[in-house]
Formats: structure tokens, C-alpha cells, sequence
């Protein structure tokens, strides 16, 4: 009974979270110092089409009305349309979001399957050059600006060695190719059947996914060195190697084991992060994600399009925390 | 756990997967990389923004078209004549027989009628460069019409000078739409407005294929335009970063790059393989001085400043190849334009003007100013260079729109802003830098002069005379006297005046930038 308690606690906190999420930010973009009509109109409007559009957007009625309709609007799914793009802010969400989801989802993958075993792989060697190398590698994978990286691997892997293609989500040949199913690139390109198609987009998000991959990989391998050191100095562990058991089946059976449940959140936070759009990189690699979207939305004023990105952004985090409790009591049982 | 040697290998699978399989753009398509984020719509009803304007320029077939080398002449588009009625009110246009629709349709008056209509109708940004003829919802109808299928009657409500007109109707605002197609896409009264954000109904030598905004915007040449474009096809991809753009070039993805940087416009000049083209734009870069300030309200302080500015310095060292020295307010390509550049850098002058002025110690100001650049190295120059002249600013970095929003409140007390020309008529800017018929705050008219918080019934006098001047010679003389007049007198320090680059790679040519986004044109293109 207590567990269900817990669990409708969690579920009960989501509502609020988002109401939460949407009243700051709301307000926020009600304070900035930028005239949203502006964003609207242009900045070379005549004053009686500026005037004429801010009594269209009800931005003369107060604050509290503005937020009552803002919400009375969400409430029937209405995100409202976004000035920047003229579409529906739901459309672009619709657009922009699946294009991060199949970027952040091929990083993360990166990410985990060469953070992980480095990680698991410098904590067993501590001390000896192998775990030098991988934390100074980490270290600067850190410490590098993303769009530091995201340049170079242009400058050495498109235009130097020619390995990889330019920016862009797809080919100018491949354009228009793929019917628009699930927004996923790779899916509806493998579902259309369109194979040269899902070639060409496996070759355009390559890079971007492993420079996204790789900047995050130096914060998971430094998270499972860290907390693979802690699990290895534990009795259990000791008890493991007096029992004659191999080393692969100590570290990975009853160290790594120990680790997942915390290594889990690392993950799902880095996902959640991913999620939200890695602006420099969409930005250097011309990706049409969500973070570029909610950039320039703000760049430019767009509320509701920010609005939009935001809650969704922040529906996502709810969801993967959400996620990440429900896989802890799968995974923990003292959490049971 | 995988081993070094497979780690090590992974670079090497992945080329031989993958690579090197990239060639150049097709022969037939022209790829231009370009920030195209500002589109908003591609309706030329609606359309006001740089990328969106050159676009609809190439999609929408004007009444009316200046001339490419001399903007004074006004050439026939789809009207092959015209003629004013002896009261300069009445204006009659006789339309090509020739002309067709991407649709195959022929191009007719009542189309011609219905987009000018609809440009008042829907009253969006630009609408106001056809209405402010006279035309409001309720008479537009009645006041443009077709009278039979090749003849356009267009009443306006008083004489105005002839080529303002004309130079309003070569505006994108005037590029003429096909009423049956537009009115078949139509949702409630927007007249086709939504779908043409994206989609086109055009005669022009482009047809758009596919839009998504801050991503691609796709041209297939329109085979019934009477000398179709060379390429088939034009792909105009978003891309924001200049060194991107400059590694598409260098790598052949791109065909053109729009928005290089001076460093990148370097490396493209040092290149064989590329040809570097600039241009004058109608942009200018200038300091607007709120005169409810007590120090700017008088004309030796604003004087003042603009003895302390190093154009020259700033030209050569902050923006050299993006933007050049230039001091009137209109830009370099318009009709009327001068090229005079009596301002240089003189802080002693400008020391001794302000101690005149009854400031002998010197003026603080705050300066608002874009973060972004390069105004924001502009504002820091500037910064170095007035404290050599006494004045003491404090610079207030801001998001543009936040600038702009300060500035058309007049909560500032100086600022950077930049101001593009409507359509090539001199009244576009005439307008803006000299008229404000009303200073109060309750003004329906906000130039840039209002946002200055400066009247000058002189000069808004004569720039509402020269509009209704008739006699070419005289309305030149006119606007170019109004120019060194505002250089003189007004709250304004114009400095510079931007110059639109295109990288091209060879053998690529024909593309030719104008002073306006919608002088653009992509129809000579040719790949070798």
C-alpha cells in the first residue's frame, strides 16, 4: 500500500511541476524588456499595425487575464502559432522535436557504449596510464566548448579527410523523399522503405552524434570511474574475489550491478539533457532541432513559441525523472 | 569490453562505411547557403523581412521594375506601358499580353488589381507602401480595378511625384499573385494569406517547391517564364554559422555563400576557386540621439558627437568588406543619393563645440546597443573614441529587439540602430530620418526622427513637398539638399552603410545582389 502511496505522490506532483513551469514562464516572457508585437510586425511596422496587433494578442488586457486565457487555451491543446515560423507552435514542435529526439537518442547511444566501459575500464586500472589517459581525455572532452568541437570535426572530417558530409539533417538530393511519418528521419525513411534515403540520413547525423556523443561520454565516464571506484573497495567485492570468482564476473556481476541504479540517473539526466536541444551543436551542424527552435524563438520574441518548446522540454525531463523513479524500484529493492 | 585495436579501427570503419562519397552540388541545381531564420512568410502581402523579400523578388512578377545599372529608370515588367491622367490622380496600366502563371495562366488585370487590393486588405507590415496612397478596405476596391483583361486603373487621392509611385508598385508588396489560385487556398478572408506563407502563385522566373522555415526553402524554375532560369533547380539552406557557410563553399556543397564574415570573406578572396561579389545594401548603420535628453536636445552637443566618431577607423579595422563609411541617409544606389563624407574624427573640434555648448567638462551619456556584432565592437570603439572628446558613455548591451523596443519608446538616451530602406523610392527614407508632423507620445507616425523626439518643421515640410514634386531634376536636388541638411542638423550620426556579400564558386555566375532584398535576382544564374 505504501508503494502505491509513494507512486500516486509522484504521478500527483507532475500537474504541478507543469503549472509551475508554465506560470515562470509565462511571466518571464511577459517581463522581458522586448515588445513581442515587434517580433510580429517587424521592426519597420507602421504604429497603427503595431497598435492594431497588440490589441489582436490582448496584450492591453493585465497580466493575470493573459495568463488565464494563455492556459485556457493550452488546456484545449492550443499552443497558439508562432510568429517566427507562421505555423502552429504545435506543428513545429511536431517538426523540430523528432529531429532532437533522433540526435540526443544516437548521442546518448555514443555516449553510454564508450562512457560505460571507459568508465568501468579506468576504475579497475586506477593509477596506471590506461586510466591517465581516459580521465585527461574526459577531462577535455568536459572542458571543450561543444562548438569548439563541433568545428574542428567539421574542419578535419568533412573538409580535410572527407569522410563525413556536410551539414544538414539530409541531402538537398534526398529532399522531399521521405513521407513524414513519425518526423524520425531514420524511421520513416527505414518504414518507406526509401534505402538510400536511411543511408544518407545514418551518414548526416553521424557526426553531429558523435561530437554530441562524445562531450557527453567524458561526463558518464567520469561518473562510472567514480562510482566503480567506490563499489570496487566494497566488502562484497572482496568477499567475491576470496570466493574465487573471475575478475569479469566481480566487476561486472557485483561491482558494475552496485552502480546501475545510480549510473541510471546519470543517464537519464544526460538523455533529459540531450532532449532539450544542444543548441551550438544544431546550430554549427544546421540541424533542425528543438534547441535552435527555442533559440531562435527567444532571439526573436516568438512567446508562444518558446512557451511551446519550453513545456515540452520540460514535459520531457518530468517524464524521464518520472522514468527514472519507476526503473529504481524496478531495479532497487530496498526502494520496494 | 571492446579492445584497443577495435578501438583504434573505429575510425578507420567508419570511412570506408561512409566516405568519401561527397560530390559537388548537381549541375543543374544551385545551392546557396544563407542565415534564412527571418523568414517569416513568403506571402509578398505579407513578406518584410530580408530572406523572405528576396525570395518573393524572384517568385512574383512586378507591374513595374528600376533598372539594374540605373535605379532613375523605371522599366516595364508585366505592364508594357502606362500613363497619369492630367491631375496626376488617375494612372492607367496596360498589361504584356505574354506573361503566364507558373499555372500556365495568363497574367491579367484583374490579377494585378486583386493582389494590390489585397495588400491593403490584409494590411500586414508592408501594406502600408500601397495604402499610403490613399486607399483604405472600403474604397480599395473601387479605386484599383481592372477595367478589361490588359488595362489596371489605379486612383490615387492626390497628385504624388510620378516615379514614387511607380517605385512603390516595384516593391515585393506589388508582386502580382494569381487571384484563382490564392482564392481557392483561402481559409475565412485571409485571401490565400496562409497557404502563400509557404507555397507561391507567381509569374516570376521561380516557383517555390518547398518551404520549412529556418531549414530549406526549395525554387523549381517556372517553365512558363519567357526566358526560364539556367538551373532547374535553387536550394536556399539555413545555415547559421559563416564558417559553415565558408566550408560548404571550400567543400562544393554550397554553390554561394551569403553571410561570410570578414575573416571568411578573406579566405574566399585568397582563393582562386571562388569569386567574391559585394554590393551595396540599403541598410545603414547609424546613432540616433534622443533630444528629450537636455544635453542632445542642442545641436552643438549633437554636432559634437559626430566629430567624435573615427568613421574611417571603424570602416577599415571593425567592418571592413561588410559595411563602408557613408553619411547620408540615403544609401549609396538609391536615386538622389550623396556620397559626401564631411565628418571624420576631430575630438578637439568636438571639445570645443561641446564647451560652447555649455558643457565644458564633458557629457555622460548611457548607450544602448545591440550585443551582438558588430555593433557591439562599434559601441566599444566608439566608447574609446568620445572619451578622447569628453563624452563619458556607459554602454548598455542588449538583445537588438530590446534596443529597439527602448528606442521606439524613447527610453534611451543614445543609441546604434539600423535602418533599411522600404522600396527604392527616395520618400522611403526621406520619410523616416525627416518627417514628424506630430512629437507627442500619442503620434500615429513614429520615424526615426519621432523616436528622436525630434520635429523639424522644415525639413518634414520639405520632404512632404518633394514626394508631390513632379519635375525629376528638381525632387533629386531636393532630397539631396534634405540630406545634408539632416547630416547638419538632425539627431542622427550616420556612419556606414552595408555592402551584401556573396562568395560564389567558379565557374558559377550571374547571380546579382541589389540594394533591396527583392533586387535580388537568381534567373542568370549559371553553373559554367
Amino acid at each position: 500500500m505504501r508503494r502505491y502511496r509513494a507512486l500516486a505522490a509522484t504521478l500527483a506532483s507532475v500537474p504541478i511541476t507543469l503549472f509551475g513551469l508554465i506560470l515562470i514562464t509565462f511571466l518571464i516572457g511577459r517581463v522581458v524588456p522586448i515588445d513581442p508585437v515587434l517580433a510580429i510586425v517587424g521592426d519597420r511596422a507602421p504604429q497603427d499595425v503595431v497598435a492594431r496587433t497588440r490589441l489582436e494578442l490582448g496584450l492591453d488586457r493585465p497580466l493575470p487575464e493573459q495568463f488565464i486565457r494563455y492556459v485556457g487555451q493550452l488546456a484545449q491543446g492550443d499552443f497558439g502559432r508562432s510568429v517566427m515560423t507562421s505555423n502552429r507552435v504545435s506543428t513545429d514542435i511536431a517538426r523540430f522535436f523528432p529531429a532532437t529526439l533522433e540526435l540526443a537518442t544516437a548521442a546518448l547511444l555514443v555516449a553510454v557504449l564508450l562512457g560505460v566501459p571507459l568508465g568501468v575500464y579506468a576504475a579497475v586500472r586506477q593509477g596506471s596510464w590506461v586510466d591517465t589517459v581516459i580521465r585527461v581525455v574526459c577531462l577535455s572532452g568536459y572542458s571543450v566548448p561543444i562548438f569548439v568541437l563541433a568545428l574542428l570535426a567539421l574542419l578535419v572530417f568533412y573538409a580535410t579527410l572527407q569522410w563525413a558530409p556536410g551539414p544538414g539533417r539530409q541531402s538537398v538530393m534526398f529532399d522531399g523523399m521521405v513521407e513524414q511519418r513519425t518526423g524520425l528521419l531514420l524511421v520513416d525513411a527505414a518504414l518507406a522503405g526509401e534505402w538510400e534515403a536511411f543511408r544518407d540520413a545514418v551518414k548526416q547525423i553521424t557526426l553531429p552524434a558523435l561530437v554530441l556523443g562524445l562531450s557527453n561520454m567524458a561526463y558518464i565516464a567520469r561518473m562510472t570511474r567514480a562510482f566503480m571506484l567506490e563499489s570496487l573497495q566494497g566488502e562484497f567485492v572482496v568477499t567475491a574475489k576470496a570466493k574465487g570468482l573471475s575478475a569479469a564476473t566481480v566487476i561486472w556481476r557485483h561491482a558494475f550491478s552496485n552502480i546501475l541504479v545510480r549510473l541510471l540517473t546519470v543517464i537519464v539526466l544526460t538523455y533529459a539533457g540531450l532532449l532539450e536541444g544542444a543548441v551550438l551543436t544544431e546550430t554549427i551542424f544546421s540541424w533542425p532541432g528543438l534547441g535552435q527552435y527555442l533559440t531562435g524563438s527567444l532571439l526573436n520574441a516568438d512567446m508562444n513559441a518558446v512557451l511551446g518548446a519550453t513545456l515540452v522540454v520540460g514535459l520531457t525531463y518530468v517524464v524521464l525523472n518520472l522514468l527514472s523513479d519507476l526503473m529504481y524500484r524496478v531495479l532497487d529493492p530496498r526502494v520496494r | 569490453m571492446p579492445s584497443r585495436r577495435a578501438l583504434l579501427a573505429t575510425p578507420l570503419i567508419w570511412a570506408s562505411a561512409f566516405g568519401p562519397a561527397f560530390a559537388d552540388t548537381p549541375k543543374d541545381t544551385v545551392v546557396m547557403a544563407k542565415r534564412i531564420d527571418d523568414i517569416i512568410s513568403l506571402d509578398p502581402q505579407e513578406s518584410f523581412e530580408y530572406s523572405g523579400g528576396e525570395i518573393c523578388g524572384n517568385v512574383y512578377d512586378k507591374l513595374v521594375n528600376p533598372d539594374d545599372d540605373d535605379p532613375t529608370r523605371i522599366n516595364p515588367m508585366l505592364a508594357e506601358r502606362w500613363s497619369a491622367s492630367d491631375d496626376g490622380r488617375t494612372w492607367t496600366f496596360h498589361l504584356r499580353g505574354d506573361r503566364k502563371f507558373a499555372s500556365g495562366a495568363p497574367v491579367t488585370a484583374e490579377d494585378a488589381a486583386f493582389s494590390l487590393q489585397r495588400a491593403v486588405i490584409l494590411n500586414k507590415p508592408p501594406g502600408f507602401i500601397i495604402a499610403q496612397f490613399g486607399f483604405t478596405r472600403d474604397n480599395v476596391a473601387a479605386r484599383i480595378r481592372a477595367t478589361d483583361e490588359r488595362t489596371l486603373v489605379i486612383e490615387i487621392a492626390e497628385r504624388q511625384a510620378p516615379t514614387f509611385l511607380l517605385y512603390c508598385l516595384s516593391a515585393a508588396v506589388g508582386g502580382v499573385v494569381e487571384k484563382r489560385v490564392a482564392l481557392s487556398h483561402a481559409v475565412g478572408d485571409d485571401l490565400g494569406n496562409g497557404w502563400l506563407r509557404t507555397n507561391s502563385a507567381g509569374s516570376g522566373p521561380w516557383v517555390v517547391r518547398s518551404a520549412r522555415a529556418s531549414e530549406v526553402v526549395m525554387l523549381d524554375a517556372n517553365p512558363s517564364y519567357p526566358q526560364p532560369p539556367r538551373a532547374r533547380r535553387m536550394v536556399i539552406r539555413h545555415v547559421a554559422d559563416p564558417a559553415v557557410q565558408l566550408l560548404l563553399l571550400q567543400r562544393g556543397d554550397a554553390d554561394i555563400a551569403r553571410d561570410l564574415l570578414p575573416e571568411g570573406v578573406k579566405a574566399a578572396r585568397a582563393d582562386p576557386r571562388f569569386e567574391v561579389l559585394a554590393e551595396a545594401k540599403a541598410s545603414l548603420v547609424h546613432l540616433s540621439m534622443n533630444t528629450r535628453h537636455p544635453a542632445l536636445a542642442k545641436p552643438e552637443v549633437r554636432e559634437a558627437l559626430r566629430w567624435a566618431i573615427d568613421y574611417q577607423g571603424i570602416g577599415a579595422n571593425l567592418v571592413a568588406d561588410t559595411y563602408r563609411v557613408h553619411q547620408a541617409f540615403l544609401p549609396m544606389g538609391f536615386p538622389a543619393a550623396v556620397a559626401d563624407t564631411p565628418y571624420r574624427y576631430d575630438p578637439a573640434r568636438a571639445r570645443a563645440l561641446l564647451a560652447g555648448a555649455g558643457f565644458p567638462d564633458g557629457i555622460d551619456l548611457t548607450f544602448d546597443h545591440a550585443s551582438s556584432s558588430p555593433r557591439a565592437e562599434i559601441a566599444q570603439a566608439l566608447q574609446a573614441q568620445m572619451r578622447e572628446a569628453g563624452i563619458r558613455l556607459t554602454l548598455q548591451a542588449g538583445e537588438g529587439r530590446q534596443v529597439l523596443t527602448k528606442v521606439r519608446a524613447r527610453q534611451y538616451e543614445l543609441a546604434i540602430s539600423l535602418w533599411g530602406a522600404d522600396y527604392l523610392d527616395p520618400h522611403s527614407n526621406a520619410q523616416t530620418f525627416c518627417v514628424n508632423e506630430d512629437n507627442s507620445d500619442a503620434s500615429t507616425n513614429r520615424t526615426s526622427a519621432w523616436n528622436c523626439a525630434w520635429a523639424d518643421p522644415d525639413l518634414t515640410a520639405r520632404a512632404l513637398a518633394a514626394v508631390k514634386e513632379a519635375d525629376a531634376a528638381k525632387r533629386i536636388a531636393e532630397y539631396e539638399a534634405m540630406q545634408r541638411d539632416v547630416m547638419t542638423r538632425g539627431p542622427f550620426a550616420i556612419m556606414l552603410q552595408e555592402i551584401g556579400i556573396a562568395a560564389l564558386r567558379r565557374p558559377l555566375t550571374g547571380f546579382r545582389q541589389g540594394p533591396l532584398a527583392d533586387r535580388t535576382s537568381y534567373a542568370p544564374i549559371a553553373k559554367g
